[in-house]
């Protein structure tokens, strides 16, 4: 699938993955029996409508919910023991959210080190790879600034780089730019498709954006709800690197309308 | 007059105003200069006070039993808060002695105290711990309740240790609400000395203030009035001072004194 490689490792394992939440008649399955192999440096995107369990299927991969049955690993270790979380398999993953969550006491850049000085990492040291990352994902002259002085757009590019700042070897984004505009939308995957393919991290995308989703990823998994499952997965094999450009091609547009299809046929 | 200057003339004036009408009631009414002495008197007393060193022990008495209590009041609102919120059944388990310690009248408590803690500083400052202690606790118990998930969440995938995870999270986080219940608690922390030294002992404002009624000595008695208000208001400045200085990215910052 991976259009940069010959045989990658595979970098997660999920079998027979399944979650419900509550108990007794007020159960509701959150994700049925998911099944899904993630090559080394793939870009892969979750894509379903809203209860089709793409959100709880990337925390479960996280080690942010426990599965109910089934099994995932990250690069061959098992992320859950039991009901422990293992920091040993979550510690190469990365994650962002839909909303920036950034700390208003910290600055820009103290944001961004974040996961650094968690890891025990010295000021000077983490303070230079800081304003490395700002410089990469494009907030250069905002490291001092307080994250409540940024707009949207560049909360998101602050909370890439906070994401990016320990070189993940897995990164998992939940609607990252959703709730932005279309035009930084726009702006800030291009950026973000370079950054992950220089980076070369495994990416794992939830979206409802079925152009989102075609453009961005290597495969995408279609997801349906109710029972919410795993229906289709599809390859995406446009070259890369991408442009803006390819969305106006007819081959993408037959992309986007086979995976329209499809979405709609799994949801009825 | 520009709104900039009339905010700074107007409030000036009508202080000037207050006591002038005043001094006037007094002077011309049938009420007597003993029971509400007029302004310049008050300041006369306490122009005569302020050279008396035995007036800043007594200062310092209170000041130190104020300080303390609130001192205690804090670092004890802030912990079980922080603990209730954080393991929900210690929260379950001490609901009851909350809730009764809550509605007690904590001043009906303070002949007790003085009983079990004597008559020098250390009922006062049990007196004003217990006064103080709930704003604090209260305001810090839904503070560490309201952490957003979402921000847990990034402190799980950092694989934030507790200790971290508090220092970086949820002391920022709860700190400005917590500071809001130290604004009212400094001010019962202090109701809490006074009212101890009015049962027992023999020094602080507010023995003083028992003493100069029993000499009826009105004016002094204004005085210490005074002295007291000043004293909350520099207590209430340094909080303020300290929330500028703790949570300088809040909006609540923009608002404080």
């Amino acid at each position: 699938m991976g259009a940069n490689s010959t045989t990658p490792r595979t970098d997660i394992r999920i079998s027979g993955l399944s979650k419900v939440f509550g108990s007794g008649p007020a159960a509701v399955a959150a994700i049925t029996d998911a099944n899904l192999e993630i090559r080394h440096g793939e870009f892969v995107s979750l894509l379903g409508p809203s209860g089709c369990g793409k959100t709880t299927l990337l925390r479960i991969i996280a080690g942010l919910e426990i599965p109910t049955a089934g099994s995932i690993e990250v690069r061959g270790k098992p992320v859950w023991s039991g009901t422990a979380r293992s920091t040993e398999a979550t510690r190469p993953v990365s994650m962002m959210f839909q909303e920036a969550r950034l700390f208003p006491w910290f600055t820009v850049a103290e944001n961004v080190a974040l996961p650094l000085r968690i890891a025990g990492i010295d000021r000077a040291k983490r303070r230079e790879r800081a304003h490395e990352i700002c410089e990469t994902v494009g907030l250069k002259g905002f490291e001092d600034h307080r994250p409540t002085a940024l707009s949207g757009g560049m909360r998101q590019r602050a909370s890439l780089a906070r994401a990016l700042v320990t070189d993940p070897e897995v990164l998992l984004l939940d609607e990252p730019f959703g709730a932005l505009d279309a035009m930084t939308r726009d702006a800030l995957n291009v950026e973000l498709m370079e950054v992950c393919a220089r980076a070369k991290v495994t990416t794992i995308l939830v979206t409802h954006s079925i152009t989102e989703a075609a453009f961005l990823s290597d495969s995408v998994v279609v997801l349906a709800p109710r029972p919410a499952r795993i229906t289709n997965i599809v390859e995406i094999s446009f070259e890369r690197p991408r442009d803006l450009d390819l969305q106006r091609r007819v081959e993408f547009q037959d992309m986007v309308g086979h995976l329209r299809h499809l979405l709609t046929g799994a949801a009825a | 007059m520009s709104p900039r200057s009339q905010r700074l003339f107007l409030p000036i004036a009508a202080v000037i105003v207050f006591l002038a009408a005043w001094s006037l009631y007094v002077h011309t009414a049938v009420v007597s200069a003993f029971v509400l002495p007029p302004p310049e008197a008050i300041v006369a007393a306490l122009s005569k006070m302020v050279f008396d060193p035995k007036l800043w022990h007594h200062v310092l008495v209170t000041a130190t039993e104020t300080v303390s209590g609130f001192v205690i009041a804090v670092l004890l609102g802030v912990f079980l808060g922080f603990f209730m919120a954080r393991i929900p059944p210690v929260e379950w388990a001490a609901k009851p002695f909350i809730i009764v310690f809550q509605l007690i009248p904590k001043i009906a408590l303070a002949p007790l105290f003085i009983l079990w803690f004597g008559f020098g500083l250390e009922s006062k400052i049990v007196i004003s711990a217990a006064l103080a202690f709930f704003p604090v606790f209260s305001n810090a118990l839904v503070a560490f309740k309201s952490i957003e998930p979402g921000d847990r969440d990034v402190m799980v995938i950092l694989q934030a240790r507790p200790m971290q995870r508090f220092v970086m999270l949820e002391l920022p986080t709860a700190l400005p609400v917590i500071l809001t219940g130290m604004e009212v608690a400094v001010v019962l922390a202090m109701i809490g000395a006074i009212v101890g030294e009015f049962i027992g002992g023999n020094e602080g404002l507010g023995f003083l203030a028992v003493s100069y009624l029993q000499n009826l000595a009105v004016p002094d008695l204004f005085g210490v009035i005074v002295l007291l208000t000043l004293m909350g208001l520099i207590l209430y400045a340094l909080i303020g001072r300290l929330r500028a200085w703790l949570t300088p990215w809040h909006v609540s910052t923009n608002h404080a004194m």
